[in-house]
């Protein structure tokens, strides 16, 4: 009994890390349907808010007291900070190719290139400048009439609006770097970040020790699948999403504004990529390549579940965390320790972390000779196939 | 169009306006009769760049030193050392073709390069092909022994077996079983094939071994096994790499596997360097094996720490890879003065036996192209660094290790030719 709730533990806490990193890629791939490479470079952008978060909260003297609690504020910040660059990324690459995977594919895979040499170049200080400067830039326009930016003078206003931006962005990649030295040289190094104390170690439960930074991962999927879900089921915005992802003509017809659903569906996709970045930051270091060690695993398991649904990413990613813990950590083993010699010896190959891997891609490409289409396939006849 | 055209022209003088100043050496005053070129071949970008870069850092400072001090004295002349730097960009095939440039195109005596083994293994047929001289400065796995390739680094009988030895006699978890983790490449499986020679040998027990991918950081499933293979505390063997360590040790403290619960970890790849980047609270307790550590309480230590600090910035360490970098740079420079000429032949001849007082202590080139050091088992101290808690003596270099069942029994030597690369002793 132990055995099999330590090991369907292990299972959901290996799985919710995937769930977490594919929950914005199922709806940036599995709704809209764009290969967005750059998926795992927006993770890393989230890990690196952490990270400059928590130096914030280290250094800024009226934040200390507060310190136990970065990791909460962190989310909200790495939400914004990823989806601001996301949306950057919409309209000024992803949006001018729609309908061919093959250049989308590229671009996004220059895009990540891109990212990672930034965060390797730039002070962090200054690059934290240049996305909130992006951030007002892009986001004030909604905030001021439309007689005003398409009227006689909405050039000016525009450009004005821009230039204010980039005024706040220096000046916080300014105050950024004179307050924290470590964000005022730009570094390729690998950075840290440390949960708080009350993040680290573990609860003693029924004899099995439950970390704790896994219990707060898992949370955060959770809370994240949940409001995913409400945004996708519930509110009009979300309603208009699917509308759009199920006949986009017929719904542009209907009135809906498919430009604005495009970005509002990019800019939460890649929000989430954003909260998985905090969630990843937790279990191992922050770096450029950071995000590179999970795209493959985030396609694998939107693929697996079955483009378009997120009931499939969510069975994917458990079924996959799961069967990484069963065989990779030889648990089949210890559970039944009495199977047929040939048998066991084969599980015991596959005991190893690499052979695990090798083995679940295998059964994964097993499983889609007979569904092709994942296991929870879009229903209906689609317009674009 | 005009201005398109400006500004590409400004582009291409700014991009020449660097390399210009990327090839162009140190300046220092001096009376120097001529100069000398030498090849730096590291990886400036890509994954490798963190750790390889303090290695050009430190050749730089050694070269530097040298021209100082009146530069390289041959036949009488004295030599200014300058120096060209390539990128390998942490890809092997470019490692191999820098190499070919630096030899064929810019002519340099000798290039001092690399860092992972596959970059060596890449290097390794340009310098036998064109009977070049490649120096390596990085602890690695042995079972390499190439007339053209000079190491500075330990072998695994000057590091994982000191450090096994002492863990399963002299340590806090003295007499425990082992479970050895590494990431899956060839360092980690050669290193861990001796450990469980070794192990079997003290009368030990390896009861786990596991192999984390190359880009991997989910852990949990090793941190499962080894619960389950030393529920009471034990040994734990650790060739992880890079960023994969910061992984693990966050991810064990969490599920308790720590010393004050009977977990000694023992690491073979993690220095001052790592230690900062992950964090000592996660390490303080655990063990590593060097031939150098900074705290070695010696003026020569304390000097070599103090002029890169001093040149690199005050918040900067040197490690083991460094010390190793900095020793291969002064021990060319006395080989070539010995053997009066720049000729790689000649230098080769008059490098076996050349002796250096190092930072580590004084080390002894030997005939089979490897170091004789010393090693010294440290535990991590909550301040980042090693507290060192023992120190072997001068250990000869076994470039054909002899506890792997592959290579017992042989041995090299290039000082001999009828013995060479590989003879039976």
């Amino acid at each position: 009994m132990q055995l099999i709730l330590e090991s369907l533990f292990n299972g959901v806490a290996i799985g919710s890390v995937l769930l977490v990193a594919a929950l914005g890629l199922a709806i940036v791939f599995g709704l809209m349907g764009v290969i967005n490479l750059a998926h795992g470079e927006l993770m890393m952008l989230g890990a690196y808010s952490t990270y400059i978060t928590q130096l914030i909260f280290k250094q800024v003297s009226f934040l200390k007291p507060f310190y136990f609690s970065y990791v909460i504020v962190a989310i909200g910040i790495a939400f914004l900070v990823s989806g601001t660059v996301g949306i950057l990324l919409e309209r000024t690459v992803i949006r001018r190719l729609y309908g061919s995977p093959l250049e989308t594919l590229l671009a996004t895979w220059g895009v990540s290139l891109i990212l990672q040499q930034f965060v390797r170049s730039v002070p962090l200080a200054y690059g934290s400048g240049l996305v909130i400067a992006l951030f007002f830039g892009l986001f004030s326009p909604l905030f001021i009439s439309d007689d005003l930016l398409h009227g006689a003078k909405g050039k000016l206003i525009r450009a004005c609006n821009w230039g204010f931006s980039a005024l706040i962005g220096v000046a916080t990649g300014g105050i950024l770097s004179s307050l924290v030295s470590k964000l005022s040289r730009a570094s390729a190094r690998n950075v840290d970040v440390t949960a708080p104390s009350w993040m680290r170690g573990g609860i003693d439960f029924v004899g099995i020790t439950f970390p704790k930074t896994r219990l707060l991962i898992i949370l955060i999927t959770l809370i994240s699948v949940l409001v995913v879900i409400f945004f996708l089921d519930k509110t009009a915005w979300g309603i208009r999403i699917r509308a759009v992802t199920q006949n986009r003509p017929m719904s542009d017809c209907l009135g809906i504004s498919t430009e604005t659903v495009d970005i509002i569906t990019f800019g939460i996709g890649s929000g989430l990529a954003g909260v998985a970045g905090v969630a990843v930051s937790l279990l191992g270091s922050v770096g450029p390549n950071v995000g590179g060690n999970y795209i493959v695993g985030c396609f694998m398991v939107v693929v697996l579940g079955g483009v378009g649904n997120l009931l499939g990413t969510i069975l994917a990613s458990f079924s996959i965390g799961i069967m990484t813990d069963l065989i990779g950590a030889g648990r089949l083993l210890s559970i039944w320790p009495e199977m047929p010699s040939p048998l066991y010896s084969t599980i015991d190959f596959f005991a190893t972390t690499s052979m695990a891997r090798v083995m679940i891609f295998a059964l994964i490409v097993i499983f889609l000779q007979f569904r092709p289409t994942g296991m929870f396939p879009q229903k209906g006849r689609m317009v674009e196939s | 169009m005009k201005l398109s055209k400006r500004i590409f022209a400004g582009l291409a003088t700014a991009s020449l306006a660097v390399t210009v100043t990327a090839c162009g050496g140190s300046d220092s005053s001096g009376n120097f009769d001529d100069t000398v070129t030498v090849g730096i071949l590291h990886s400036l970008s890509g994954t490798m760049a963190i750790s390889e870069s303090t290695l050009v850092d430190t050749e730089k400072m050694a070269i530097e030193e040298i021209n100082a001090a009146g530069g390289v004295t041959v036949d009488g002349k004295n030599y200014k050392i300058e120096y060209i730097v390539e990128d390998g960009a942490s890809d092997w095939p470019t490692f191999a073709e820098k190499s070919k440039k630096l030899i064929d195109q810019d002519g340099v005596p000798v290039v001092f390069g690399g860092w992972t083994s596959a970059s060596r293994k890449a290097m390794l047929p340009v310098y036998e092909s064109k009977d070049a001289f490649l120096y390596y400065p990085i602890q690695y796995e042995a079972q390499e022994c190439s007339n053209n390739i000079f190491y500075t680094g330990a072998t695994p009988n000057q590091q994982s077996e000191p450090a096994t030895d002492f863990m399963y006699k002299r340590s806090p978890a003295a007499g425990g079983d082992f479970f050895l983790v590494g990431s899956d490449y060839v360092f980690p499986r050669t290193s861990n094939t001796i450990t469980k020679a070794q192990v079997k040998q003290l009368g030990g027990k390896v009861v786990g071994e596991d192999y984390l991918p190359l880009g991997n950081t989910e852990v949990a499933p090793i941190i499962s096994k080894i619960k389950v293979a030393l529920p009471d505390g034990g040994i734990i063997i650790n060739t992880l790499n890079g960023d994969q360590n910061v992984a693990f040790f966050k991810q064990i403290q969490d599920a308790g596997i720590t010393p004050s619960n009977g977990y000694y970890v023992m690491n073979y790849s993690i220095a001052e360097e790592e230690i900062s980047t992950i964090g000592p609270e996660f390490l303080e307790g655990h063990y590593g094996a060097w031939n150098y550590m900074m705290s070695i309480d010696t003026p020569a230590s304390k000097k070599f720490a103090k002029s890169f600090k001093k040149r690199w910035g005050s918040d900067r360490v040197v490690a083991d890879p460094q010390e190793s970098a900095y020793n291969m740079v002064y021990l060319w420079k006395q080989a070539v003065e010995d053997a009066g000429t720049f000729d790689d032949n000649a230098v080769r001849e008059a490098l076996v036996g050349q002796t250096f007082d190092a930072p580590q202590g004084p080390v002894e080139v030997m005939a089979n192209h490897h170091l004789s050091q010393t090693v010294r088992i440290g535990e991590i101290n909550a301040e980042g660094g090693f507290t060192i808690l023992e120190e072997t003596g001068v250990v000869e270099p076994q470039a054909w290790n002899q506890k792997h069942p592959s290579s017992k029994g042989y041995a090299c030597d290039w000082t001999d030719p009828k013995k060479g690369e590989k003879y039976r002793m």
